[in-house]
């Protein structure tokens, strides 16, 4: 693996170049170069990221559904006992197992995301 | 195939009642639909309008947005019913070369949501806007469903368009899985049907600092349905720009929406409803958000905006999520 530059390196350089040329731009390209600065963010969280959280959701989900596969094939499986209506809101352990997948989720795609709280 | 926009509305400009046009310049937002401001200019001082065309053909067998004649016709129902809107000017003839589109006049304003939530400019009016909101979609709610060429849906006609998207994205969500699930053993008995704007939201309304809000924007989504809808879409936190804890728009409270609702004509909404609505318009949403990003991954579309809208299908579940187990 080449180490130098480190991806995330050549993530922040490509990022930092976008936002220094913002200034010069239509108000159209400015927007988009505003989504490219975020897209590049969300690579740079996923690829620090994202292997922790997909191993913390393979053994969440195995635990959940009782069974050992790949994280694709849980994933379904899962989204398949929803669909056939053998799991519901009212199912233990359903709605945490939801919800710490989602929390990893979010830190990556938007982490300054302020999501409902209970009324 | 491109337009060209500034040409086409400089060609367009007698019949606008001008001798040209200058400053013709495409607005930020807008995926599916491009927005251009121009000045007509003639006798006098230049005249600010906005046209709205859309940027790919609709495709009425996949699309659920009103034509442009139809947007057209709302607009001005909406007027004479007492929703402030930007008048129009002119639906957009194929001669004119622009495509379907319209033109209205320039409202000036406020439209960006997150300026409507913290700008100190806002500080004033800030707490009224809930209610106002609520009197403005009891007006709009007025408007004789003949009045322009509508679809209609409830809330099973939109679990079911949006069901069915979902499957054919080929998308293995849990979250929404769960939410479809939920929303279908929990509909309501219905209520009578109402013309809706069908993106009544924070970021489709023109805000004045003095006056709140001074036009109702993007009628593209237009249909007939559930007046709890309209009040719901308009709760969904996706549009409250970090200001979770302000429900409505992330500037205001459930209650002054639906007294603003009943005050200016509307029926009596249980908040369950709206909740159940706003849950629903997160779950479409992103649906929403998938479907905008398969656009991306066909090729149908290239921009950068397709794809990392893709990626907010994850605020709409963190939502959805949280709704269930607060216990919708």
């Amino acid at each position: 693996m080449i180490e130098h530059p480190r991806a995330d390196e050549l993530i922040e350089a490509v990022a930092g170049w976008v936002e220094s040329i913002r200034p010069q731009l239509n108000p159209r390209d400015a927007f988009l170069s505003r989504v490219a600065v975020n897209a590049l963010n969300a690579v740079k969280r996923e690829l620090s990221q994202g292997p922790a959280a997909e191993v913390a959701a393979r053994s969440r989900l195995s635990a959940l559904l009782g069974m050992e596969a790949d994280l694709g094939t849980l994933n379904a499986e899962l989204c398949e006992r929803l669909r056939r209506g053998e799991m519901d809101v009212a199912t233990p352990g359903l709605l945490a197992a939801l919800k710490a997948g989602i929390e990893d989720q979010i830190a990556i795609d938007q982490p300054t995301y302020v999501s409902v709280g209970r009324r | 195939m491109e337009v060209d926009i500034p040409a086409a509305l400089a060609g367009l400009a007698p019949k606008l009642g001008g001798t040209g046009v200058e400053k013709a310049q495409r607005l930020t937002g807008g995926a599916s639909m491009e927005t251009w401001a121009f000045n007509l200019l003639g006798a006098g001082e230049p005249r600010p309008l906005i046209l709205r065309r859309r940027a790919v053909p609709l495709d009425p067998e996949t699309s659920r947005s009103a034509s442009m004649a139809a947007e057209a016709a709302l607009i001005e129902a909406a007027g004479h019913a007492g929703a402030p809107v930007a008048p129009l000017v002119r639906l957009c003839e194929p001669e004119d070369g622009l495509g379907e589109g319209h033109i209205t006049g320039f409202v000036a304003g406020e439209t960006l949501g997150r300026k409507i939530v913290s700008d100190p400019r806002f500080d004033v009016v800030r707490p009224h806007l809930a209610r106002q909101c609520g009197q403005i979609l009891a007006r709009i709610h007025t408007v004789p469903t003949g009045a322009a060429n509508l679809t209609t849906a409830d809330a099973q006609g939109e679990l079911d368009r949006y069901e069915a998207i979902y499957r054919t994205s080929g998308a293995e969500r849990p979250i929404l899985e769960l939410a479809l699930q939920h929303l279908r053993r929990n509909l309501s008995p219905p209520m009578p049907n109402v013309v809706l704007h069908g993106d009544f939201r924070n970021g489709n309304l023109m805000f004045d600092p003095d006056r709140g809000v001074a036009a109702v924007l993007d009628w593209e989504l237009a249909h007939v349905g559930d007046p709890a809808e309209d009040l719901g879409w308009l709760c969904v936190n996706s549009w409250r720009f970090g200001r979770a804890d302000r429900p409505v728009g992330g500037f205001g409270d459930y209650q002054d929406l639906l007294e603003g609702y009943m005050e200016a004509g509307g029926a009596e909404v249980p908040l369950s409803r709206v909740l159940f609505w706003q849950a629903l318009g997160s779950l479409k949403w992103g649906i929403m958000c998938l479907m905008m990003y398969s656009s991306y991954a066909t090729g149908a579309t290239n921009s950068v905006e397709r794809p990392m809208i893709g990626r907010r299908v994850s605020e709409t579940e963190i939502d959805l999520v949280n709704l269930l187990e607060a216990g919708l």
